[in-house]
C-alpha cells in the first residue's frame, strides 16, 4: 500500500505555518511584479469569501479584511522540507513528487506501527503538528493514492480493488492537474474531454481501450489507466536529509531583538517538531541573518550589497527543546548584536542522535545539561565571554599556561564504577611474584593507607595576582632583601626567609620566549608572615610578585 | 491591671495546649544535614566536614592556609564525581595548584569575576546603578562618627557615600578602602551565585572573597546572604565562602577560622615557620624549598556550628585542629 500527503493551497499554507495567527483570517498570496500581481493561492476563509486565484491585486480592493502576503520561496521550501520529514518519519521509502505532494510506501509498516487506519490517522496527525492542513490518502498504487489525496478532503483509505469505484466520482480536472506536464497540455486535454462529454473519471474509465488508443495514443491509455486506478509504478526514493533548516524572508526589516525572538521561536518550534518526528535531536544550530544594506552618511559610500551575519551554537550534548534554543540564541544575540536591520532569517540545525545514559541510583547529583547551558550563557553575559568554563592546563613549563574551555562535565558512567574491582585485581597481580599472597595483601593495604593519608592532607596553594604586581626589590649578594610594591601598600616589608632561585626558560626560538627566576619569600607583616612568590623576568630584568601562598 | 495580666498568663501557661509548646530553638524536627568531607582528615574530625544545603564560612588572613582547604574540599568533591563551581571574585585561582591538589578540572566550573571586555559595558553600568545588593543608598546609622560601631576607623555598614558624607570625605574613603574597585566584582559574584544556586545539581559552590578587603566584603547586604541560605536549603549543594573575616552573620551554619600556628615570642607573633627556626638568628636566611612550603602548620578553629545539638549554650572555648600542608612538588 502507498500513502500520499497533499497540501492544498500550498503557498498560502506555507506562510500560515510560520504565522499561525493567520489561520483564522482570510489570507491571499500574491505573485508577480507590481502592479500586475495576481492571486496564486488563497486559504479556505478567503475561498469562502469567493476570492479566486488569478484575481489581480487591484480587484482585491473590492474585499475587506483580506490579509495580503507576497509569495515566499523560503517559506515554501521550509514547508516542503517539513512535509518530507513528516513522511520520512513513517517510511524509509519516500518520493518527493511535488512541493505540495509526497508519496510514501507503507509496505511492511503494519507490524511496526499498527493497522493501516491507525497509520493513516497518525500520519494526518503528524502533518497537522507540522502546522500544515493536508489530505492523506492510502491506496494500492501510488497514482491512485495521489488522485485520492488531491480529490478527497481529509483522510481517505481505498481498499485494494476498489480504486476505480472510489476514484470514479472525481472530476477530470483532478487527473489533469496531477499528471499534466504543463498548463497548455492540460488545457488541450480538457478541451478534448469536454468535447467528448467526459466530466468524471468514471466516464473516462468506462471508454473502450482500443478506440482511446486510436484517438489519443499511448498518453490517452495512460490517463485511462490512472482514471481506473490501475496504473502501477515504483517510487523514486529520497535520501535522508542531513540538515534541517527553516528560513523566512521578511517584508519589513526587523530592528529589535524582541520581534526577532518571536520569529525565532516559531522557526525553532518547527525545527524541533520535524526532528522529534524523526527521533533526532540538535547538537549544532546555525543562525544566518541577512542584513539590510548599509546606508552611507549622505556620501557616495552606499554599499548596496547585503551582508550576512552568522552565529553558531555548539552544544556539548544533543538537545531538543525549542525554549532552551531560543533563550541561548537570545543571550547570544544580546552579547553579539547584528548591527543592522534584518531582512531574512535562516535557521539550520545539524541533527544528532538523542542522548541516552544509564544513571545509577547512588551517583552524585548532576546539573541538567539544558539548564546548565542556559546558566553558562547567562553567566557569560555577566562576567564576559572566556571568563567562565573549565580549565585545561597546557603541556608546557610556561607559568600560567592554561585555556578556559566550554564547561561540559561528563556524567559519571554507571559502568565505570563496575570496572574498579578488576583493575584493583590487576594491580595486585602485577606485584613481584616472590612475595607470598599474605605479604602482598599487607603491602597493598599499607600503600593504600599511606596514599589515603597523603591524600587526606592539604596541598599548599598559590593565589595569583592578575596581573602580577610589579615590585621594587633590594638585592644583596644576589638575594632579595626587601620588597616593596607600589600598587599595593600592604605588600611590602623585609624578607625574612627566602628559598630559591628556581630558574626556568622556554620558547627561546620563538618571539615570545621567556626566562625567569622564582623565589619563595616570607615577608613579615603586622599579622605575621606572608609567603609570596617573587619572580624576576630575566629578559626584561623586572621583578614581580606573582602570588601569595595560602 | 498588671496582676490581672500575670494571672491570665499563668492560667494560659498552665493550660494543656500551651504547656506543650517547645521553644523554636529546641526543636529537633529538622534532621542533621549530610556532611561532605573536606579532604583533610583533621578538619573532618573537627567539624565533621562541610554540611550540604548550608552556608559554610572559612575565614583567615593571607598565608593562613584557607585556599589550601578550599582546593582540598573542591578536589575531594570532584574526585567523588560531583560537579563544583568556583566563583572567583578576585581572579586569584591558580589552576596549577588545583591540579596539584588532585582536582578533576573538567568537573570544576571556574567563573572569573572582573572587568568585562564585551559590548555590554553600558548595560552593566546601568545594572550596577540598579543593583540593590549593595548598601549604597542605605541610611546612615552612625551619623556623628561615620564609623563602624565594632571597628574603630572603619566605615559603618549602613552608610551612604553619596548623601551623608561630604564629597571630600567620600573620595578619601574611596581611596582608602577602594570600594568602587571591588563593587563590580562583588556585583558579578552575587548575580553568578544566584544563577548557580538556581540551576541545581552542583555538589559544591565556592565563593572566593579571599582577596576582597573586609570593608568591601561587608558591603554585601545581609539580605543577599539570607537569600543564598534559603536558596541552598534543601539542596545537596555545599555553599562555601572563603573570606578574611566572617561576613554572613547568622546565615552561616558553620564558621571555621584558619590561621597559622602562632606562638608568642618576645611579644611578637610568629608563624610556625618562624617558630620552627627560632634557633636561627632573625636575619635573612636561606631555606630549602621544602622547608619553607612543606609542613606549614595550619590551625583550624571551629567558631560556630549549628549542628551541636547537645550543647544548649555557647561553648566557652572553641575547638581547634591542626594539620600540616605539603608542597605538591616536594613530595
Amino acid at each position: 500500500m502507498f500513502a500520499c500527503i497533499f497540501i492544498p493551497d500550498f503557498p498560502a499554507q506555507a506562510i500560515i505555518r510560520l504565522e499561525p495567527e493567520l489561520r483564522r483570517l482570510a489570507v491571499v498570496v500574491l505573485a508577480g511584479h507590481a502592479p500586475l500581481e495576481r492571486v496564486v493561492a488563497v486559504n479556505e476563509n478567503a475561498r469562502q469569501m469567493e476570492v479566486e486565484p488569478g484575481t489581480t491585486k487591484s480587484q482585491l480592493e473590492a474585499w475587506q479584511n483580506l490579509v495580503l502576503r507576497a509569495r515566499s520561496e523560503a517559506h515554501e521550501n521550509s514547508a516542503h522540507a517539513a512535509l518530507l520529514d513528516c513522511a520520512q518519519s513513517f517510511s524509509p521509502v519516500v518520493e518527493d513528487t511535488a512541493p505540495d505532494v509526497v508519496l510514501l510506501d507503507l509496505a511492511g509498516l503494519e507490524s511496526l506501527l499498527g493497522p493501516l487506519p491507525k497509520i493513516v490517522h497518525d500520519l494526518a496527525q503528524r502533518v497537522s503538528e507540522m502546522g500544515l492542513e493536508g489530505n492523506v490518502a492510502v491506496a494500492a498504487n501510488p497514482d491512485a493514492a495521489l488522485l485520492a489525496a488531491r480529490g478527497f478532503r481529509g483522510v481517505t483509505l481505498i481498499p485494494q480493488g476498489e480504486e476505480g469505484e472510489r476514484l470514479g466520482d472525481l472530476h477530470v480536472d483532478v487527473l489533469l492537474e496531477s499528471f499534466s506536464s504543463d498548463a497548455q497540455e492540460a488545457t488541450r486535454w480538457e478541451e478534448i474531454f469536454d468535447r467528448w462529454g467526459i466530466r468524471k473519471l468514471r466516464s473516462l474509465a468506462a471508454l473502450p481501450g482500443v478506440p482511446v488508443s486510436e484517438r489519443l495514443g499511448q498518453q490517452g491509455i495512460h490517463l485511462q489507466k490512472l482514471a481506473r486506478g490501475a496504473a502501477s509504478r515504483s517510487l523514486r526514493g529520497l535520501e535522508a536529509q542531513q540538515v534541517f533548516a527553516e528560513s523566512v524572508e521578511l517584508e519589513y526589516p526587523i530592528v529589535l531583538l524582541e520581534p526577532l525572538a518571536f520569529l525565532l521561536n516559531r522557526m525553532l518550534e518547527q525545527i524541533c517538531a520535524r526532528l522529534r518526528a524523526r527521533a533526532l535531536a540538535v547538537q549544532e544550530l546555525h543562525l544566518n541573518l541577512e542584513l539590510a544594506p548599509m546606508q552611507g552618511n549622505g556620501c557616495a559610500t552606499s554599499a548596496k550589497a547585503t551582508r550576512t551575519f552568522t552565529r553558531s551554537l555548539n552544544l556539548p550534548i544533543p538537545v531538543l527543546d525549542s525554549k532552551v534554543f531560543l533563550k541561548l540564541l537570545q543571550l547570544d544575540l544580546q552579547a553579539h548584536p547584528p548591527g543592522a536591520p534584518i531582512v531574512k532569517v535562516r535557521l539550520s540545525a545539524n541533527p544528532a542522535r538523542p542522548r541516552s545514559l544509564q544513571s545509577g541510583l547512588f551517583q552524585p547529583v548532576f546539573p541538567e545539561p539544558e539548564k546548565l547551558e542556559l546558566t553558562l550563557a547567562r553567566i557569560a553575559g555577566i562576567v564576559g565571554e572566556g571568563r567562565v568554563g573549565s580549565v585545561e592546563l597546557l603541556d608546557t613549563h610556561r607559568e600560567g599556561a592554561f585555556v578556559v574551555r566550554h564547561f561540559a562535565p561528563l556524567e559519571v558512567s554507571y559502568l565505570s564504577n563496575r570496572v574498579e574491582p578488576s583493575s584493583r585485581k590487576r594491580k595486585i597481580m602485577s606485584l613481584p611474584e616472590n612475595d607470598s599472597p599474605c605479604e602482598l595483601e599487607e603491602k597493598v593495604a599499607e600503600n593504600a593507607e599511606e596514599n589515603a593519608r597523603e591524600k587526606m592532607s592539604a596541598v599548599i596553594a598559590l593565589r595569583l595576582f592578575r596581573p602580577p604586581l610589579s615590585a621594587v626589590v633590594t638585592v644583596r649578594e644576589a638575594k632579595p632583601l626587601r620588597v616593596q610594591c607600589a600598587e599595593r601598600e600592604d605588600v611590602a616589608g623585609e624578607i625574612v626567609w627566602t628559598a630559591g632561585p628556581w630558574r626556568s626558560s622556554g620558547d627561546w626560538a620563538e618571539q615570545d620566549g621567556w626566562s625567569r627566576e622564582e623565589w619563595d619569600i616570607a615577608v613579615s607583616v603586622e599579622t605575621g608572615l606572608v609567603l609570596y612568590r617573587l619572580v624576576q623576568d630575566k629578559i626584561e630584568g623586572k621583578w614581580f610578585i606573582e602570588g601569595t601562598y595560602d | 491591671m498588671g496582676e490581672k495580666a500575670a494571672g491570665i498568663l499563668s492560667y494560659m501557661g498552665a493550660g494543656s495546649k500551651l504547656g506543650a509548646v517547645v521553644p523554636a530553638s529546641r526543636l529537633d524536627v529538622r534532621p542533621l544535614p549530610e556532611m561532605v568531607s573536606s579532604g583533610i582528615a583533621q578538619l573532618d574530625s573537627l567539624c565533621g566536614g562541610f554540611p550540604r544545603g548550608c552556608l559554610t564560612e572559612i575565614c583567615g588572613t593571607g598565608s593562613s592556609g584557607r585556599t589550601s582547604i578550599l582546593l582540598s574540599a573542591l578536589a575531594h568533591a570532584t574526585e567523588q564525581g560531583e560537579v563544583c563551581a568556583l566563583v572567583d571574585a578576585s581572579d586569584a585561582f591558580d589552576p596549577a595548584s588545583a591540579a596539584a591538589a588532585g582536582m578533576e578540572m573538567n568537573r570544576l566550573l571556574w567563573v572569573r569575576c572582573g572587568e568585562k571586555k564585551s559590548l555590554q559595558k553600558d548595560k552593566s553600568q546601568k545594572d550596577r546603578n540598579k543593583d540593590k545588593d549593595f548598601a549604597l543608598t542605605q541610611k546612615i546609622s552612625h551619623e556623628k562618627t561615620g564609623a563602624h560601631p565594632n571597628m574603630p576607623g572603619m566605615p559603618a555598614r549602613d552608610f551612604d557615600l553619596s548623601t551623608s558624607w561630604g564629597i571630600g570625605q567620600g573620595q578619601a574613603t574611596e581611596k582608602k578602602f577602594g570600594f568602587r574597585r571591588w563593587e563590580s566584582r562583588l556585583s558579578q559574584l552575587l548575580k553568578v551565585t544566584d544563577l548557580l544556586l538556581q540551576s541545581n545539581g552542583f555538589g559544591m559552590i565556592a565563593l572566593d572573597l579571599g582577596d576582597i578587603p573586609v570593608q568591601s566584603a561587608r558591603r554585601i547586604s545581609l539580605a543577599s546572604w539570607f537569600r543564598f541560605r534559603r536558596a541552598v536549603e534543601n539542596t545537596p549543594t555545599v555553599l562555601l565562602v572563603l573570606e578574611q573575616q566572617p561576613i554572613a552573620g547568622s546565615c552561616s551554619s558553620l564558621l571555621v577560622k584558619v590561621s597559622g600556628n602562632r606562638s608568642q615570642d618576645a611579644g611578637k607573633k610568629r608563624s610556625t615557620v618562624s617558630s620552627q627556626l627560632s634557633v636561627i638568628p632573625p636575619m635573612l636566611t636561606d631555606l630549602a624549598h621544602a622547608q619553607l612550603l612543606d609542613q606549614l602548620e595550619i590551625t583550624a578553629e571551629l567558631l560556630c556550628s549549628r549542628f551541636e545539638r547537645k550543647l544548649e549554650r555557647k561553648p566557652v572555648q572553641s575547638t581547634r585542629a591542626s594539620f600540616k600542608s605539603r608542597a605538591a612538588w616536594a613530595g
